[in-house]
């Protein structure tokens, strides 16, 4: 089971405070790209919350998730700490790729999580590999890929559908439209009404759901994951969603205008869980209150852990190329070992 | 390719430098236009192509869905039936997804056909790390091409090689990559204003003359080998030249520099091992051996891939405190 899940009133607190945390995540990488403390790019989960969450609450602790570039939200949906995800985000050496891989490629392959990942549509078949490995030892587990809307347009997400299907390995395959692909609108580059359309080619059901439900999203990734794990193979769910940010951090989004952000924005999904607790009688305000500040701390505590943790050494960019030393590199890991008064690493 | 008479110059970085050369391609000829992902309104994520949406439409400067397999090979299939597409191949990492057509359908069509066709598809994309965008969006992956036979691979250093380097890959009947490196776009210089200006495939330019030792660098690392040359002037001699064109490659201005220095750096931002310096490098012991005084020297990424944090990325990947310390282990 997973640590939560949306069949009990304590689990429904539960996802809502991982959306909470998953947003004040990414606010916070957000304020810190802008003020120039991150390098490089991130790509930021807000507004899509409720897909990440739905998805891993319907999963076990031990099933595997391969994300995507906006990947943030998934690792903390799967319950990766966000001080190591800070730190990584920072460059730091215990970052949860040791400052090696930064926003894009944060992993935890322990904890099932295969990696963000730079390469659009790479996801899917990792997800098939690591079903193909659940298979061939027997283990009760199952497979999440995520991808986006753009990605269903990359050959390799097809192919590994279909490997999927044809092999009957207990994968799901979870696509979070959000309506573009960078700056290109979802009807630009594709010509189905619904991107789920696309598992009819590959012999598998596809359901589209309402991705600013987390519940919505559960429902859907259970049932694909009953029928993966009763050996019928795997299911496509796409998951309707937005992102209130830019494609990136600093994307001026001449794209869409802010009226059309506004619009989603109605249908916050953590806004609209939140009302349905309370009106479940399952949350007050002053205990969502109460949680909104410790998810903030938690933020703050990370970030504060990040500017604090010590940056890499050098050398260790040399390490990890190859489960052995090579001599091609070794060499060069001893000069900067060298460099650095005597090798005090 | 300097015409006869005055030769007239505007100041522009390698970025406009690059648009030029695409807006004056399209306006030359109805037959050339451009597919990518987000190069039209959204301008290029590097902002490389810019407006040229607004003056030549989405038919001419095509937004394409996430699909590099696909649009790499529709683009080798336009190129064999009449047209002269240009592709943006937004990180040259990604050439991983579309390396199937780019090696088995675009490099071999011709030859395996007899000649019964031409390929005139230019690709275009950036590469490169300094920018901390980790280990699949800043690979240096020119050697790739440059190794496999019927591409051919350039690689501008300069805004004046980066215009006509461009303008020569479109007017090519050829497959040509363009090797944009993403750290010197506003890097700026003199560059030609005639639109019939083109820098022939083939040949390398000398940056600078120099006496003691030669450093052969590409994209970035010309920039950063200038640098040093002028900080070593009056002590060192230091001639700079940038390869400019990768495949084929100028063996004749290596070999004439190397025989009048004796000495050779290879400054190249691939990794060390199996690449343009290798190449380089034997081409100059092949025809210059008896030249050389010393050891030639590799200035490159050792064989890691780029990672993500500043001081690591900043260790592995070569700048102009190699070139120098190269320069000094061998003068
Ligand atoms: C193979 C490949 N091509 C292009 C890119 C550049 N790129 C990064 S994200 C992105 C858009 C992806 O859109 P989508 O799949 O809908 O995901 P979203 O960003 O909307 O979450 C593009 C084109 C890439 N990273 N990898
Ligand atoms: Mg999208």
């Amino acid at each position: 089971m997973s640590d939560y899940t949306l069949d009990s009133a304590e689990g429904r607190v539960e996802a809502l405070r991982r959306m909470l945390t998953i947003r004040s995540f990414d606010e916070t990488a957000g304020e810190r790209f802008a003020d120039g403390e991150i390098p490089g790019f991130v790509h930021l989960y807000v507004g899509e919350e409720a897909v990440g969450v739905g998805t891993c609450a319907a999963l076990n602790d031990d099933d595997y998730i391969a994300s995507t570039h906006r990947g943030h939200g998934h690792c903390i949906a799967k319950g990766l700490n966000p001080k190591y995800m800070m730190a990584e985000l920072y460059g730091k050496a215990d970052g949860y790729c040791n400052g090696k891989g930064g926003s894009m490629h944060i992993a935890d392959v322990d904890a099932g999580m295969l990696g963000a990942n730079g390469i659009v549509g790479a996801g899917p078949p990792m997800a098939t590999g690591a079903a193909l490995s659940i298979d061939y030892q027997g283990r009760d587990q199952v497979a999440v890929g995520f991808l986006g809307d753009g990605a269903v347009a990359q050959g390799q997400v097809h192919e590994a559908v279909n490997l999927a299907s044809t092999w009957n390995l207990p994968a799901i395959f979870v696509i979070e439209n959000n309506r573009y692909g960078e700056g290109t609108p979802v009807e630009q580059q594709h010509n189905v009404d619904n991107l789920s359309d696309t598992a009819a080619a590959h012999g598998i059901p596809g359901v589209t759901v309402d991705g600013m439900d987390v519940t919505a999203v559960a429902e859907a990734v259970e049932e694909a994951r009953k029928r993966a794990r009763a050996g019928d193979g795997p299911t496509m769910i796409e998951a309707e969603t937005y992102r209130y940010r830019g494609h990136y951090e600093g994307d001026e989004q001449v794209y869409r205008d802010e009226d059309e952000v506004e619009r989603w924005r109605e249908q916050d999904p953590i806004a609209s869980f939140k009302e349905r607790l309370i009106d479940r009688g399952e949350l007050t305000e002053a205990v969502f209150e109460e949680m909104q500040a410790e998810a903030q701390a938690t933020i703050e505590n990370a970030l504060a852990y990040a500017k604090e943790a010590d940056d890499p050494h050098p050398s260790e960019a040399y390490e990890d190329m190859f489960g052995d030393s090579v001599p091609e590199i070794e060499r060069f890991a001893q000069q900067a070992t060298a460099r650095t008064d005597g090798g005090d690493h | 390719m300097a015409q006869a008479g005055i030769e007239q110059t505007e100041t522009m970085t390698v970025r406009e430098a690059i648009r030029q050369a695409l807006r004056e391609e399209l306006d030359r000829d109805d037959d050339v236009y451009m597919m990518g992902e987000d190069i039209g309104d959204m301008g290029g994520v590097l902002a490389v192509t810019g407006d040229l949406i607004d003056e030549f439409g989405e038919e001419r400067v095509r937004d394409t869905p996430i699909s590099e397999a696909g649009f790499v090979g529709a683009a080798t299939g336009a190129a064999a039936t009449g047209t002269r597409p240009v592709v943006e191949i937004m990180f040259s990492d990604f050439m991983g997804v579309s390396m199937e057509q780019t090696m088995n359908q675009m490099a071999k069509m011709r030859y395996m056909f007899g000649g019964k066709t031409e390929m005139p598809v230019t690709i275009r994309t950036t590469e490169g790390g300094g920018m901390g965008a980790a280990s699949q969006h800043s690979g240096t992956v020119h050697a790739w091409i440059a190794h496999f036979p019927g591409l051919k691979a350039v690689s501008p250093g300069t805004a004046e090689s980066a215009k006509g380097l461009t303008k020569a890959a479109i007017r090519s009947d050829d497959p040509v990559f363009v090797f944009e490196n993403k750290m010197i776009y506003e890097r700026q210089g003199e560059v030609p204003t005639d639109p019939e200006f083109t820098v022939p495939i083939g040949e390398a330019a000398v940056e600078r003359e120099g006496s003691d030792v030669t450093v052969l660098a590409t994209q970035r690392l010309v920039g950063d080998s200038l640098d040093v040359a002028e900080d070593l002037a009056g002590g060192t001699s230091v001639e700079v030249i940038d390869a400019r064109s990768l495949y084929p490659l100028d063996t004749d201005t290596i070999v004439e520099s190397v025989e009048k220095t004796g000495r050779l750096v290879v400054a190249d931002e691939s990794p060390l091992s199996y690449g343009i310096h290798a190449e380089v490098a034997t081409r100059a012991m092949e025809n210059a051996f008896f030249s050389l005084d010393a050891p030639i020297q590799r200035v490159g990424t050792p064989d890691t891939h780029i990672p993500f944090s500043p001081t690591l990325e900043d260790e592995v990947l070569p700048d102009g405190d190699d070139v120098r310390e190269a320069i000094g282990r061998i003068t």
